[in-house]
């Protein structure tokens, strides 16, 4: 059963929280998502560890029943 | 997972410089994230050794406790995690891949 564009949301924010995550729908499929995830949180970090953050928000989904999600990560700004 | 896995693992990164670990082969790629680390490598002209995990359940699963990533493909160069898809396809599109393997002394072509 795939997972829900906001139950992805919530689950990152819930670890990065002041993540800006925008997601797209690629195929129109609620199953191919792509999320771009901007947190100042990135600051200093490959982007290994800060796709690993993502990773671990998802709490093992990723590459479970999350098969297709494509990420960018940004390191937010002040 | 097995010793012997890990093993296996880590003598494959060993002897090759570059290591795509990916769903079929180079010629024939099974998924469209594979398929496009795939395109990035041949467009830069690299030589690597692709390792197809769908013939080997050992490995598919033990790649991702190796690398601690829970998908697959999979990029190692000189024995270093590169990272995914994503990151790999992002560092083509900056021109970051190509100088990693100027960096790492790869044989590669430059292309603007």
């Amino acid at each position: 059963m795939p997972m829900e564009q906001k139950e992805i949301e919530s689950l990152i924010k819930v670890s990065i929280p002041d993540a800006e995550v925008t997601i797209t729908d690629l195929a129109g499929d609620n199953n191919h998502f792509s999320a771009h995830i901007t947190s100042s949180l990135f600051d200093g970090k490959t982007r290994i560890q800060q796709h690993k953050m993502v990773y671990d928000a998802l709490e093992g989904r990723m590459g479970g029943i999350l098969h297709a999600l494509s990420l960018k990560t940004t390191v937010k700004k002040d | 997972m097995n010793d012997h896995v890990s093993e296996s693992i880590q003598s494959t990164i060993d002897s090759n410089d570059v290591v795509l670990f990916m769903k079929g082969s180079k010629e024939m790629p099974q998924c469209g994230f594979s398929n496009a680390v795939v395109n990035a490598l041949s467009y830069l002209d690299v030589k690597f050794e692709d390792v197809d995990v769908l013939q080997n359940e050992e490995i598919r699963e033990g790649i991702k406790v190796f690398s601690d990533w829970p998908t697959i493909p999979q990029l190692y160069v000189k024995g270093e995690f590169i990272g995914g898809c994503d990151i790999v396809k992002e560092m083509f599109e900056t021109g970051e891949l190509s100088q990693l393997f100027t960096e790492k002394e790869i044989a590669h072509t430059k292309k603007d």
